[in-house]
């Protein structure tokens, strides 16, 4: 069997820390091939090398049965290769059809020729359902219309190697469904496509071959049709894990926190608009939407990073609507915020002084406006105990220097173990791997059960579904739905987050 | 015994910086000399480093003395950077005080005793003053305070002659009147025989140490540090972002303030009425940055300056003009100041080396 593409021994060392460790691949023509792993596995490394964008320490690259040097994206380019960023690379303020040639457009006498390029996309847009608009702005357009135009960039120069670096992870729920299709014609098509993704669904559903990394090296490769996805999981992370959440029926108790005709305005315009829910004791509430459609500022103007215009906030019965910060916090706000290092922490403090970054001027931490630094470390070992918070330098270690991971844990612990009836609680899984993520639901279920009051902001549709006792949609500013999950399923819910449906309340 | 190895450890890793800064700063100033005067220039560098303990005692005592206003200065550049806010007005706000605390020590007639330490305290109070309105311009339109603090030290430098010209004005000399003796500083003669030194160092310690513990041991210095790591941060912990630059800016212009009394309250000591911006203003931001912006680390900083300058000094007797050594010491504090910038670009080609080094051990495995 002859492969399309073949990756050798690759090791790619980054100062002290291996981030490829003696990495094979083959890949066969007009297959879909997954990398799967958790954040910081290697799998970004690995295909950077492949597109030129870093040189391995050793290991070889084979193309169609040729050992290949690639030294820059360029060399990619002329063997077919082209790639789809997690962040994509376009320019804002040019069109699709001007971000599609661009580096490669055809010049007359130094005048721009867009007639052949035209045709050329136009056809491609029809042969593979890729429908956007050429002569739109990217700034226009949507997220998932601008990675058909990164798609369409790989195809005009002609590229039969496609790497999708997370292409999901910006997407709604049918603009994963169109784009599992899309790559599935591909594949027909005789092209070689690979899937880099922490999501284990979407390879169950589109890939015929994983190879799992973990810690930069390959620990398996397996044929999706045979695998579970339980099975990978364990591969992915190294242990087993629980995907099904435990969620008991609880009834929920008192109105804890009421929210009425909040409004806010920003630029001229309504950014939220006229927004009412309210969370009871042992339920939580999730927030759905897609990025940018007010949940951020929404959350900012309950928490009170932001002032607001119109609209009261009751928590506990008391208006919170112009309180400051701390007052809110003492009325029984937690809040786990969506940005951690900008908001959540003071990244050059010490973890035993970001543990008590609230709560630093009450009795138990000071005493006379003197800080009470044994009470303060005792605090940090109990919360680094209970929370399995893990730093080189345990209370001591600068915060700059923990893992992500860890950093939330930290705010997480922080929130939970201060004295509130409510927390809310922004992307709190954000970036983090299948382990943690684990961790930081059952903690969230542990505070249902605790007869707390939580509002979940997610961008993860499944985190929202699992978690939630309700579910309300944000899109534009408004909310346009409040669902039952038990009654909707996930595709239901992302009609509402992308505007088609709205209105119908199932509860 | 190994707490104390411990202690010296982290200590020394907590110096490093500014010893590096340091011994680059002489290096340079070692060549300058060496251009100049090469026969001479070692023994010029050794006098140099040595400073105000080439005159004994008497010079130890000038050195302190001139110490006590670039280390207060010092002390109120690195409070503000403690909370993220760079006092350029430090000059201005040690204007405000020396006027003041001279304007109580002539005219005002209280007791010995009480005198100096009125004049002290009220001069410190419009030190602060004059840093508390670039704080409220930040904290209520966030005006930048680099700017608002650099004008008000032009403001302070025209108003102090009208000031002195019609309240204290010695038209004799075109200067400041002297003050009552009675509201002189404490001399230290009998410690430092033939010296300048007074109360005024052990004044400017105590200050530092204050510093020290409002900084590291208090709730306020746990919220100004936030503010100056964090503002979105501490806004988010509940803090109150604008009070804490309003705190903050005032008690780096009391410090300041400070300097300006200890620098004036002494017999003979006057104000001219030329235009001009108190200098140790200038120092203090050296002082701060050499100190790594660390209240103790200021008070360091401030007594090392200071014997560079009484070492320069002394430098005169190998020939060296003074401008030479003004600018020996430039060069010396300049290198200071940008020792932190030197230090990243260090670590940085030092990881590079340290990964070219991986990578060929890796090769050659292979």
């Amino acid at each position: 069997m002859k492969y399309k593409v073949e990756m050798k021994h690759i090791t790619k060392v980054f100062g002290t820390l291996v981030a490829n460790d003696d990495v094979s691949i083959a890949i066969k023509t007009g297959e879909i091939y997954a990398l799967l792993g958790e954040n910081g596995a290697g799998k970004s490394t690995l295909m950077s090398i492949l597109f030129g964008l870093y040189k391995p320490e050793k290991g070889e690259i084979v193309i169609d049965g040729i050992p290949v040097e690639i030294n820059n994206p360029n060399d990619a380019n002329k063997m077919g290769i082209g790639m789809v960023h997690q962040h994509f690379k376009l320019v804002e303020t040019f069109t699709v059809l001007e971000n599609i040639i661009l580096g490669i457009e055809d010049v007359k006498k130094g005048i721009l020729q867009y007639d052949d390029a035209i045709k050329k996309i136009t056809k491609l847009i029809e042969t593979y359902q890729l429908n956007v608009d050429i002569n739109a702005y990217i700034k226009d357009i949507t997220v998932g219309q601008q990675q058909r135009v990164e798609i369409l960039k790989m195809l005009y120069r002609d590229s039969d190697i496609l790497i999708f670096d997370e292409p999901t992870a910006v997407l709604t729920p049918q603009e994963i469904h169109e784009l599992i299709n899309i790559m599935k014609g591909f594949s027909k098509e005789g092209k070689t496509i690979i899937l880099i993704t922490h999501k284990l669904n979407e390879i169950k559903a589109v890939a015929d071959t994983c190879t799992v990394l973990r810690r930069g090296k390959a620990i398996g490769t397996v044929k999706v049709s045979d695998v579970s996805v339980e099975k990978m999981a364990e591969m992915m992370v190294g242990r087993e894990v629980l995907f099904t959440v435990e969620k008991e029926d609880i009834t929920p108790g008192e109105n804890i926190f009421k929210v009425e005709n909040l409004s806010i305005e920003g630029k001229g315009k309504k950014i939220v608009k006229n927004i009412n829910f309210d969370v009871h004791q042992s339920e939580i509430v999730g927030i759905a939407g897609i990025d940018g459609n007010g949940q951020t500022e929404l959350i900012h103007a309950l928490t009170g990073l932001i002032p607001f215009h119109h609209g009261t906030v009751t928590l506990n019965g008391k208006d919170i609507s112009k309180t400051n910060i701390r007052t809110k916090y003492e009325t029984g706000m937690s809040h786990i915020p969506e940005d951690r290092q900008k908001h959540g922490v003071i990244m050059d403090f010490d973890l035993q002084s970001n543990l008590i970054l609230q709560n630093f001027y009450q009795p138990q931490y000071q005493k006379h406006k003197f800080l009470r630094f044994d009470a303060i470390l005792e605090n940090a070992k109990t919360l680094i105990e209970q929370f399995d918070i893990r730093s080189e330098g345990g209370p001591r270690t600068i915060l700059r220097s923990m893992s992500g991971g860890n950093q939330q844990k930290a705010i997480l612990g922080r929130e939970m173990a201060r004295a509130h009836d409510l927390l809310i609680a922004v992307q709190p899984t954000r970036g983090l791997d299948v382990g943690a993520i684990e961790y930081i639901h059952n903690q969230l279920l542990a505070e249902r059960r605790r007869g707390k009051a939580i509002l979940l902001v997610s961008l993860e549709i499944e985190e929202i579904m699992n978690l939630s006792d309700r579910i309300l949609v944000m899109y534009e500013g408004e909310i346009v739905g409040e669902l039952d999950p038990k009654e909707i399923t996930i595709n239901e819910l992302g009609l509402y987050m992308s505007g088609a449906k709205r209105g119908a309340s199932h509860v | 015994m190994s707490k104390t190895k411990k202690l010296l450890r982290k200590f020394f890793t907590a110096l490093k910086p500014s010893l590096i800064a340091i011994g680059f700063g002489l290096l340079i100033g070692l060549i300058i000399m060496l251009i100049f005067n090469p026969g001479d220039a070692f023994q010029a560098l050794f006098t140099l480093l040595i400073g105000g303990f080439n005159g004994g005692l008497k010079g130890i005592g000038n050195m302190l003395y001139q110490a006590a206003p670039i280390i207060l200065t010092g002390l109120a550049v690195a409070f503000a950077f403690k909370t993220g806010l760079f006092n350029i007005g430090a000059s201005g706000q040690m204007m405000m005080g020396a006027y003041v605390a001279i304007y109580v020590g002539v005219r005002w007639e209280l007791p010995f005793g009480i005198h100096w330490i009125v004049a002290m305290l009220i001069g410190t109070l419009a030190g602060g003053l004059w840093g508390l309105i670039p704080g409220l311009l930040k904290a209520i339109s966030n005006v930048n305070e680099v700017i608002s603090s650099i004008m008000m030290n032009y403001i302070a430098g025209h108003w102090l002659i009208y000031l002195i010209r019609t309240n204290i004005f010695n038209g004799s000399y075109s200067r400041s009147m002297n003050i009552l003796p009675s509201a002189q500083l404490p001399m230290l003669t009998s410690i430092f025989p033939g010296s300048s030194a007074n109360i005024g160092i052990l004044i400017a310690i105590a200050v530092a140490i204050i510093a020290h513990i409002i900084v590291h041991k208090t709730t306020l210095g746990f919220q100004l540090r936030a503010s100056g790591f964090s503002m979105d941060g501490s806004k988010y912990a509940g803090m109150n972002t604008k009070s804490n630059i309003i705190t903050a800016m005032t008690i780096s212009g009391l410090f300041a303030g400070l300097a300006g009394a200890l620098a004036y309250l002494v017999v003979g000591k006057t104000i001219g009425t030329a235009f001009e911006i108190f200098p140790q203003g200038f120092d203090g931001i050296s002082v701060a940055l050499l100190g790594l912006g660390e209240p103790l680390g200021a008070l360091f900083a401030g007594i090392f300056l200071s014997n560079l300058r009484m070492g320069g000094f002394y430098m005169q007797s190998y020939g060296f003009v003074p401008q030479i050594i003004d600018m020996i010491i430039a060069v010396i504090i300049y290198v200071t100041a940008i020792s932190i910038a030197l230090q990243a670009a260090l670590k940085i080609y030092g990881d590079r080396i340290r990964a070219w080094f991986k990578r060929r051990k890796l090769k050659e495995e292979v």
